[in-house]
């Protein structure tokens, strides 16, 4: 580990990438994510690597989907509107089975929205988005380290499982600056081995016979026993990966907690405040902040629903999505409440306290 | 024994999906002839669009990629980035070209990209079922225009070639038919000149071939060829746009 550097989140997951690998960028512009396609224009090519300002986030996508299919550590990165037009090219990848990176950070929608700090995208993140069957592996960061962190988190799942990986960020952790330790740049030799990791099935330089290979990346199957086959197959695939990954932090979660806070991202990171400050004024709280929202800590949060939890609290910057996975895993057992804030609006700890005192009082009554 | 004409090391043993007469079958031929020819099969990668030809990339003999509609031309760039020194090139119908991937065409082009692409314009989405293209010719009737293309409310055909041909960085951009058997004799020398630039890594290399669909134009085989003379030469003329690689010829 070097030094710790001051960045803001864009910039440190754009160096975190390059330094876990990927030498194959492809992006368009869009705020609040430009630092981190400017920070890749300025060091990829110092990298040695492909930095390509694409004609838009499907060209950018659909490269993406090129270079992974030739088994190279790519990337993507973009805010909510131009992820939804991602959405094509997820699907596909997750279709194909290629490993790639996707990074959003997450503006107000829907619509153009705005371009403050929002979790508006979790469905599309988490449920779907795109079409059919699949599974994003998705990562929610929610510090400029951690956010750095990710991106070689990331790559080791994509490459893992050879599926798409999304790192689910918003603006206040794209734009704010923070210190960040990185990890030492990828030597030669593990470059090397990078690159050969997927020789057995991606496309790359050929041979004669009997050693010809006829590789081919696609997610085509037009008969629908065949295509029957491959979607089971993906399924046990998403069966391993919730066995196996599932990331969550506990923040002062005892045994006799008598209130939850459930957030991730940013939500979760003004929780803490406001768990801190509660705690010292005596109320027993304690925070689940999944690392992972797929797979999602349904088990964790189970667990933690001792006997003396009371009610739930689910903060997101949207309207309500996370809220009913946490639900899934209370089945019904305490009342789950909801604060959340819209329009690229942030809540503050003390409007969190506010709703948990209130949350009491009900309880009292 | 002497082997005059057999099947090129590029294509596998799958027999075509085509329908009978489908010019599909001949285009694929010519690459794949190409290919063979400039010892290449080691060093070539190709993108299957969406369309009939989407199988394409069980037909060719080495590594093929399958691409999302109209994006081949961006996925070949992920690719050729990737793999500099790899050749790639790009299979496309017209609906995928020219309708649906028109801004991945012409930004690859504008770019530069050393890929070639291979443009299949048969005036119709035959693997839909015969709606109207892009470079449906006015009046042509489809079954999107049933009473006819009109131009004035949809605009007329999509010139590729001339499209292309305004952008300063292709390398290589010519129209050949597969109209005739002279015909495809001269569209087999666009082909291998394109794929020769593109193993010289020189640049952006386009053939548009002038196709039929037997299919969906309700026609026999002989009568699309001879109605495709009568009726696309006069909007799609078989022409060399242009050749960096011979002086003059930009
Ligand atoms: C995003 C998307 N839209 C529409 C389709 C349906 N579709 C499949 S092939 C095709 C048209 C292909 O026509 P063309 O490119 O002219 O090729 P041809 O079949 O004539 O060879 C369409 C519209 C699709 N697969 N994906
Ligand atoms: S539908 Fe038309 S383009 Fe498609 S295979 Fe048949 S003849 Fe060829």
């Amino acid at each position: 580990m070097g030094e710790k550097v001051l960045m803001k989140g864009n910039e440190a997951v754009a160096e975190a990438a390059i330094r876990a690998g990927c030498r194959h960028y492809f992006a368009y512009p869009i705020t609040p994510q430009s630092e981190l396609i400017e920070y890749m224009s300025r060091m990829m090519p110092k990298a040695g690597g492909t930095f390509l300002q694409a004609e838009s986030e499907l060209a950018a996508v659909n490269m993406v989907y090129g270079a992974a299919g030739c088994g190279k550590r790519a990337m993507t990165s973009s805010s909510s509107p131009g992820i939804s037009l991602k959405m094509e090219g997820i699907s596909y990848m997750a279709g194909a089975e290629l490993p790639a990176v996707v990074v959003n950070v997450q503006r107000g929608g829907p619509g153009l929205g705005d371009i403050q700090p929002s979790q508006g995208d979790y469905f599309q993140a988490t449920k779907g988005g795109g079409h059919g069957d699949y599974k994003l592996i998705v990562l929610a960061p929610n510090s400029v380290q951690e956010f750095a962190d990710m991106a070689d988190l990331a790559f080791e799942l994509a490459d893992k499982y050879r599926n798409p990986v999304m790192i689910l960020s918003d603006g206040l952790l794209g734009q704010m600056m923070e210190p960040v330790e990185f990890k030492p740049h990828k030597t030669e030799k593990e470059m090397e081995q990078l690159d050969k990791q997927h020789f057995d099935w991606c496309m790359h330089h050929n041979q004669d016979e009997p050693n010809h290979h006829h590789h081919e990346v696609n997610s085509l199957e037009i008969d629908p026993k065949v295509l029957e086959k491959h979607v089971i197959k993906l399924g046990e695939k998403y069966e391993k990966i919730k066995a196996n990954e599932v990331r969550y932090e506990e923040y002062k979660v005892t045994d006799d907690c008598e209130y939850l806070i459930v957030a991730f991202g940013t939500a979760a990171r003004i929780a803490k405040s406001a768990i801190d400050e509660l705690n010292e004024e005596g109320v027993k709280i304690g925070l689940i902040r999944p690392i992972t929202v797929w797979p999602y800590p349904y088990e964790a949060i189970a667990k933690a629903l001792t006997p003396s939890v009371k009610k739930i609290l689910v903060t997101e910057l949207n309207l309500g999505q996370m809220i009913e996975d946490v639900k899934l895993a209370v089945e019904g057992k305490v009342p789950v409440e909801f604060l959340g804030k819209v329009g690229g609006i942030l809540f503050t700890p003390q409007e969190i306290k506010d709703k948990i005192k209130g949350m009491q009082g009900e309880t009292c009554k | 024994m002497q082997v005059i004409a057999q099947r090129p090391k590029s294509l596998t043993d799958l027999n075509f999906t085509y329908c009978p007469g489908c010019t599909h079958g001949i285009s694929h031929r010519l690459i794949a002839e190409a290919v063979d020819e400039l010892g290449m099969r080691n060093i070539m990668m190709g993108v299957a669009p969406v369309g009939c030809s989407v199988f394409a990339y069980k037909f060719f003999n080495f590594d093929m990629a399958e691409a999302a509609h109209g994006r081949a031309p961006a996925v070949a760039t992920g690719m050729k980035r990737a793999r500099p020194n790899m050749h790639v090139f790009t299979y496309q119908g017209d609906g995928d070209l020219a309708a649906i991937g028109t801004s991945e065409i012409i930004h690859a082009a504008n770019r530069g990209e050393k890929i070639s692409v291979f443009f299949v314009n048969n005036a119709i989405y035959g693997m839909t079922g015969g709606q109207m293209a892009p470079t449906t010719l006015p009046g042509m009737k489809t079954s999107t225009s049933p009473y006819g293309r009109d131009e004035k409310d949809i605009g007329y055909p999509i010139t590729a070639c001339e499209l292309l041909n305004t952008l300063r960085a292709p390398y290589y951009i010519e129209r050949v038919s597969l109209l005739s058997p002279q015909d495809i004799l001269k569209a087999k020398k666009a082909v291998l000149k394109a794929m020769t630039y593109n193993k010289e890594n020189r640049g952006f290399t386009f053939v548009e071939f002038v196709s039929t669909c037997p299919t969906n134009w309700g026609m026999t085989p002989l009568d699309a060829q001879k109605w495709a003379k009568e009726n696309m030469y006069p909007f799609f003329p078989v022409k060399l746009f242009r050749d960096k690689g011979v002086e003059g010829g930009e």
